[in-house]
């Protein structure tokens, strides 16, 4: 069972936990736009329960982007993408690797965070499950848009600035889709967002490393 | 197509055509616009109706330098053709500008319409994403130093952004149906303002295709110079 994609999920798992805490800072980032807003909104339970899922959607968009630049970048710098591209794996497996160690560092503590921060702007028990079921479905997805960007801006010192504007209007759908399901739920609408958010994700794990894969590909050509 | 691609074909190809394009983007437009100044006031929209004559055709001509960056991005990507590159890269900027002018149009008809400069409708809100996939796409061109890859780094950002093009704008619409937002005053057009319409989109696209020509050509000719005074000195 420790073959080279289960070698390669795992280190980038351990570098993602070890080097500078990325998943532990993500989650950091994510309450404090959670607090940030109440302070900017006003305190009413009411509005700020209307405006959860949008925020928190937001906010996970966001903290899941902070550590996308050391995805491919890292590697990139020290030498260490040359070598993993001599491995056994093709350049598509090492990037639905990454992505998927980029998820379970990343996306999925965000997920698990989100209950306990819909709990602070007084989401109701039907919203708060829609946001959980929403994350859990569409952070995939943020990890796999995102690693194309990160695969783009991979040779660039100062990627971290420009990642963002290449991604974010890519990932337009996703926060409409998540943020639609949780008011959907709140107001009791048949859900067919998260259909919708479930085909888009499974379409972007599935297409992404293609995409990273060429552009990783290109940029150790030259 | 393969002819055509070679710089030194394309250079006196558009330098035959560029005279003439130019020349009948400038009567469709001259045209568009007196026809557009002459038509009666709309029963609903009086006489902000003539904005949708500078608006619409700005749109259109928006998406249709979208569509042509990713076709010209395919075409580089299969066939590694550098004046491929060069088209897509010269159609950003006026793209952008295009879906900036119909930004700017819209919501100048917004104002005495809907009452408010901006209001998020869904047509509004994709455009604004459009001109934000253009400039990502133009500060990646900008920001990869060596041109070989910023070309192709670009040239893939530009493809995943067409696939996603039209996932973006089916969201949008969803989204703001969900909300009942604003709509826009559809319906049949009335063949006096679908005249003036249509010629005004001729004149912008033909002002594309002008524009684009031109910054082709001056990216071919300042690569000339490049390699000649690399020669020189």
């Amino acid at each position: 069972m420790n073959g080279p994609f289960v070698s390669l999920l795992l280190r980038d798992l351990k570098l993602a936990a070890r080097s500078g805490g990325g998943a532990a800072l993500a989650l950091a980032f994510f309450a404090l736009v959670a607090t940030l807003v109440p302070l900017g909104v006003g305190a009413d339970l009411k509005l700020l329960a209307r405006i959860a899922g949008g925020v928190l959607w937001v906010g996970a968009v966001l903290s899941a982007l902070l550590s996308l630049d050391r995805l491919y970048q890292g590697d990139y710098d020290d030498g260490s993408l040359d070598l993993i591209a001599l491995s056994p794996l093709s350049l598509e497996q090492v990037a639905f690797a990454k992505l998927l160690a980029h998820w379970l560092s990343t996306g999925l503590p965000l997920t698990l965070l989100s209950p306990l921060l819909a709990l602070l702007f007084g989401l109701p028990w039907a919203g708060t499950q829609a946001l959980f079921i929403s994350l859990l479905i569409g952070a995939p997805a943020v990890s796999a848009v995102g690693s194309i960007g990160a695969s783009l801006t991979l040779s660039l010192k100062r990627g971290g600035l420009i990642l963002p504007l290449i991604v974010l209007p890519l990932l337009a759908p996703v926060v409409i889709f998540g943020a639609g399901a949780v008011s959907a739920a709140l107001d009791n609408l048949p859900n067919g967002a998260l259909g919708l958010l479930s085909a888009f994700a499974a379409a972007a794990v599935l297409l992404s490393p293609f995409a990273a894969a060429a552009c990783v590909r290109l940029n150790l050509a030259g | 197509m393969f002819r055509y691609a070679n710089p030194a074909v394309f250079m006196g190809l558009s330098g035959a055509l560029l005279p003439w394009v130019s020349g009948a983007a400038v009567i469709a437009l001259a045209a568009g616009l007196w026809l557009g100044f002459h038509v009666p006031p709309d029963y609903q929209q009086g006489m902000t109706v003539t904005i949708m004559f500078v608006h619409v055709p700005a749109a259109i001509v928006a998406e249709l330098a979208y569509g042509a960056i990713a076709f010209a991005s395919l075409f580089s990507l299969v066939w590694r053709h550098p004046l491929a590159d060069t088209a897509a890269r010269a159609a950003a900027p006026l793209g952008a500008v295009f879906t900036a002018l119909g930004l700017i149009t819209g919501s100048l008809w917004g104002r005495p319409m809907w009452g408010a400069y901006w209001v998020w409708d869904a047509r509004l809100t994709s455009f604004l994403l459009l001109l934000f996939l253009y400039l990502g796409y133009m500060a990646l061109w900008n920001a990869i130093e060596d041109e070989m890859r910023a070309a192709r780094a670009a040239a893939i950002l530009a493809l995943v952004g067409a696939v996603n093009l039209p996932i973006i704008k089916f969201s949008v619409d969803w989204w703001n149906t969900l909300h009942q937002g604003e709509s826009i005053v559809s319906g049949q057009i009335a063949p006096i303002f679908l005249w003036p319409l249509l010629t005004m989109a001729l004149g912008y696209t033909l002002l594309f295709a002008a524009l684009w020509m031109v910054r082709i050509r001056t990216e071919i000719v300042n690569r000339r110079t490049r390699s000649l005074m690399q020669r020189a000195g």
